[in-house]
């Protein structure tokens, strides 16, 4: 993993190298390794070392975008030479805000050494554990573990300079039973503060406890869902609107609603990049510095996130949101989203209600239509039926299609306890509680 | 670079390996995109690494994988000492014994043939096509977004293994799209050519997309839109015949014939993230899949095709084989591993997203066969149902049963024509029933190559190429309408 000297000095080797002309070079590098398991044994194991160097090269309005991986003289001297024909050969774009000036950052916390250190050997005493755990009780364990140390430069032409490294750590476990499942799911960048055997121990019960599923009707029901069921919630809410750009072409959740109060009071929902229980990062992808950023406030829709571009196309400032510039088509996202928790366990969640479907996870969540976050998706890992405040019977795997802003008009109660978890493509990182909402509609069941 | 390939497989024989594989991979990658006239985005990628795959470790072995990007002798030595660590570590806490059945030996070069080689063209003349597709959709009133792209890859991938093998081959890939967004009062649309989700693509060069014709299609999907927002919404929780384009079945053979048929889902390896399958192995040439007008076939052979290659990446040759054979279920998609386990051999579809992956069994060209009919012919013979076409949303259980999936656009059928525009239609089903309602598949005329270039599975997570040949078709008694 270069330091910050070295990756200082590789960066402006590329600026050198560009001349006068504007421009933004961003250096990734990534070591990381992950160990998969499956029937109670290890059975992918596997190691990545990469870099990349991304120049976003100006000519006045027009704008060219060259990676590569490779990091000699050779390899700087093509990035540069095909990022200015590309720029060369491209349109003006009249909404090009330029680059940003140097910047303050906040110091954040996100890097522990130990993680850095994990062999494979401490991962599979890890997964070890868990697959005993799984064996003992006739069950089939699932997942993976995964370690990770990963840098990030930003550097450009007006003498802005961003470096952070931070670590990375995620564990993920399913344990089947002859008809049923349960999971667990925790991120964080610090290894050791994962709870691994809790989080077994927590799959294990599931897919004991959710041996002969009953089939039930399709319908309306009150639901408690765990913290992994709010992540997605949110992050299908922040795919397909929580962005400015989704806003800006008006196919957001928040077009015309921006002020209104459109879920519960109980809601509110932020994004925080600084903060330490999230994977924090001091800066967007072009070295604006983070700050937290109100989304939901007591269910009143607060506005979305804005990266420079979309910024200068609607009059806002940026609020550091900006994605890679690979990805920049999709506009900005909220990386480190929060849900603020409430004053409820689960236990308390499930206590309340009178009669409603517990449910673990969600899977294969899409968007249906996009005026009001129209998903449609399964459950998966753990249904239980709730009756007089107590889970009474495990029931068999429903699809759902239901409006998400709806959704959460609908909560009732929020959890005191909550997670993060991280999605796999972009990193989005989501800390959440558990939910009561009074009404999710389910379309149909499965065999 | 075979030296250097030798000698990652030498060291890890020395350290013990049983097996040992290594692959390099240099891919160049060119997008380009606008959006509303204005260039959004172009990129030029270049991204170069070797991955080692080794079986070693202590009892009866397991596997290990490491790759880097810096294809020094010292990194190869480094990486390959590594794979071997891990191997070990995986013996900690390993399985059954891991039988690769038949050596391979693979010898040999393989290249996609191209017309026109897409890195040969000018940026410019490249972009030209984007710009005058967009200002076709411009000339329509009402589009509130225009957006389109291409993307070529050309990737060279070397593979050799410890029993002999060597290849050495050259996939290149062409893709695009165009999609139009139409906001009204309350309402969304779009519309997209050739293929949602950004874009159609294939094994070819530039032909490719001269024969899409973006510019000659635009203002139509960009009309279609507009006329979308005031359309009759698609009738709610009705049962009636469908007939799905091409573009729609193929999305359907990916989701509920490629992923059920891949047999680490069968076997349980991708249970705690892709999901498992209901196609378990006690069905193998039993069960009765679709109705006998129903032919799946993969294959990595056929032209066009995002999974046609020379060798996967275990060094298995390009093949065909039938998954579901007038209607029964008979095959699978197989590792080398997988096959040995079910007594048969690998028919080549192990495959990874790149140097830094290790292969896990992904779909090539899962197909659905074309039947007898004319397009024509089949809506006449349908009274009553919905044609729906252009995928908008999909979804499905982890095992592969329940589904649910929305189009772009939808037109009531009646009488044996076609009627009105209908919005939002979405349906769903369970797969077996689904396929067994199959009555008409369109002739060879109708068939097309799709590309899904967006498939997610593993972990970590893999981005792969698959294609799908298929057809319209039609099936009956299907339950529409599910939008709250």
């Amino acid at each position: 993993m270069p330091a910050e000297a070295e990756a200082r000095d590789l960066c402006q080797q590329v600026l050198k190298r560009v001349g006068s002309n504007p421009a933004e070079v961003l250096f990734f590098t990534v070591d990381s390794a992950l160990t998969r398991f499956a029937n109670n044994s290890i059975h992918q194991n596997v190691s990545e070392r990469d870099t990349r160097l991304v120049l976003r090269y100006f000519e006045g309005k027009r704008a060219g975008l060259a990676t590569t991986n490779r990091l000699d003289a050779a390899g700087l001297d093509e990035i540069v030479t095909k990022a200015r024909a590309i720029a060369h050969a491209s349109t003006e774009d009249p909404d090009q805000t330029g680059l940003p000036g140097p910047a303050h950052y906040s110091p954040v916390q996100a890097y522990d050494e130990q993680t850095a250190q994990y062999t494979p050997a401490r991962r599979a005493q890890a997964v070890g554990v868990v697959c005993q755990m799984a064996k003992e009780k006739g069950l089939n364990a699932s997942g993976a573990f995964s370690t990770g140390v990963e840098a990030l430069t930003v550097a450009n032409s007006e003498g802005l300079f961003a470096y952070h490294q931070g670590t990375t750590a995620d564990f993920q476990i399913v344990v089947m039973g002859a008809d049923a499942s349960g999971r667990a799911h925790r991120s964080g960048w610090c290894a050791t503060d994962l709870p691994v055997e809790l989080l077994g121990k927590d799959a294990v019960y599931k897919a004991e406890r959710g041996q002969n599923p009953r089939k039930v009707e399709p319908g309306e029901y009150t639901v408690v869902i765990e913290p992994s069921v709010t992540e997605d919630l949110l992050d299908q809410l922040n795919f397909h609107g929580i962005g400015a750009q989704t806003v800006i072409e008006g196919r957001s959740w928040m077009n015309d609603r921006i002020g209104q109060k459109v879920m519960s009071s109980l809601v509110n929902i932020w994004d925080d990049g600084l903060d330490p229980k999230s994977l924090p990062l001091p800066f967007d992808f072009e070295g604006v510095p983070k700050q937290r950023v109100d989304i939901v406030r007591e269910g009143v829709i607060q506005g979305p996130v804005y990266d420079r571009y979309t910024g200068q196309k609607t009059g806002a400032a940026s609020t550091g949101h900006a994605l890679e510039p690979e990805l920049r088509s999709i506009g900005p996202l909220a990386l480190n989203l929060f849900m603020g928790p409430g004053e409820s366990s689960v236990e308390d969640l499930i206590r309340s209600t009178r009669r409603g479907l517990y449910i673990n996870r969600f899977w294969y969540t899409r968007l249906v239509h996009p005026r009001d976050c129209v998903i449609t998706g399964m459950t998966r890992d753990g249904v239980f039926m709730i009756e007089d405040g107590e889970l009474v019977y495990p029931v068999k795997n429903l699809r759902f299609t239901q409006s998400y802003v709806q959704a959460l008009n609908d909560v009732d109660a929020i959890g005191s306890e909550t997670s993060l978890m991280v999605g796999p493509y972009i990193r989005t990182a989501t800390r959440v509680p558990a939910l009561k909402i009074s009404r999710f509609n389910f379309t149909g069941v499965t065999v | 670079m075979k030296t250097l390939m030798s000698r990652g497989l030498d060291l890890a024989k020395l350290k013990g390996a049983r097996y040992a594989d290594i692959r390099v991979v240099q891919n160049r990658t060119e997008t380009m995109s606008v959006r509303d006239g204005v260039v959004e985005a172009m990129t030029a990628s270049e991204n170069t690494g070797f991955g080692v795959r080794v079986l070693a470790g202590g009892g009866s072995g397991a596997w290990g994988f490491a790759s880097s990007r810096d294809l020094s002798p010292e990194e190869v030595d480094r990486v390959t000492a590594l794979a071997i660590e891990i191997a070990a570590a995986s013996a900690m806490v390993s399985g059954d014994m891991v039988d690769l059945g038949p050596a391979v030996t693979s010898q040999g070069s393989y290249q996609t043939p191209i017309q026109i080689d897409p890195f040969g063209l000018s940026i410019e003349d490249k972009l030209a096509v984007l710009l005058a597709a967009d200002a076709e959709m411009k000339r329509v009133q009402g589009v509130r977004v225009r957006r389109s792209n291409l993307t070529f890859i050309r990737e060279q991938r070397w593979f050799a293994n410890t029993e002999g093998a060597f290849t050495d081959q050259v996939i290149y890939e062409a893709g695009g799209g165009m999609q139009v967004v139409a906001v009204g009062e309350g309402e969304i649309q779009s519309r997209s050519y050739p293929a949602s989700f950004g874009r159609q693509q294939v094994t070819a060069g530039w032909e490719t997309v001269l024969n899409w014709n973006l510019p000659g299609n635009a203002e139509r999907i960009a009309s279609e839109a507009v006329a979308l927002l005031t359309a009759d919404p698609c009738p709610s929780d009705i049962t009636t015949s469908i007939i799905l384009g091409g573009d729609q079945v193929a999305l359907q053979v990916h989701e509920s014939c490629g992923h059920p048929t891949e047999l680490d889902r069968v076997y349980g390896t991708e249970a705690a993230y892709a999901g498992t399958s209901f196609l378990t192995t006690e069905k193998l040439n039993q069960f009765q899949y679709g109705s006998p007008v129903v032919n799946l076939t993969a294959d990595s052979l056929r032209p066009l095709g995002l999974g046609t290659f020379g060798w996967d990446d275990e060094g298995i040759p390009a093949q065909s084989s039938p998954l579901v054979k007038d209607g029964l279920f008979v095959g699978y998609l197989m590792s080398r591993e997988t096959a040995s386990r079910l007594g048969r051999v690998s028919n080549g579809c192990m495959r990874a997203s790149g140097w830094n992956r290790m292969p896990i069994i992904r779909m090539t060209n899962v197909s659905l066969e074309p039947g007898t009919w004319s397009f024509d012919d089949l809506i006449a013979d349908t009274d009553d149902g919905i044609l729906m076409e252009t995928n908008r949303s999909w979804s499905i259980d982890d095992k592969r049963y329940n589904f649910q999936f929305g189009t772009e656009i939808g037109y009531e059928i009646k009488n044996g024509k076609i009627g009105r525009m209908l919005r939002n239609p979405t349906y769903t089903g369970i797969t077996p029933q689904f396929w067994n309602s199959c009555d008409a598949v369109c002739n060879a005329g109708h068939w097309v190559m799709w590309g899904t270039p967006n498939c997610g599975k593993g972990q970590p997570s893999q981005i792969a190429h698959t294609g799908h040949g298929a057809a319209p078709a039609r099936f009956r008694n299907i339950r529409v309408g599910v939008l709250k």
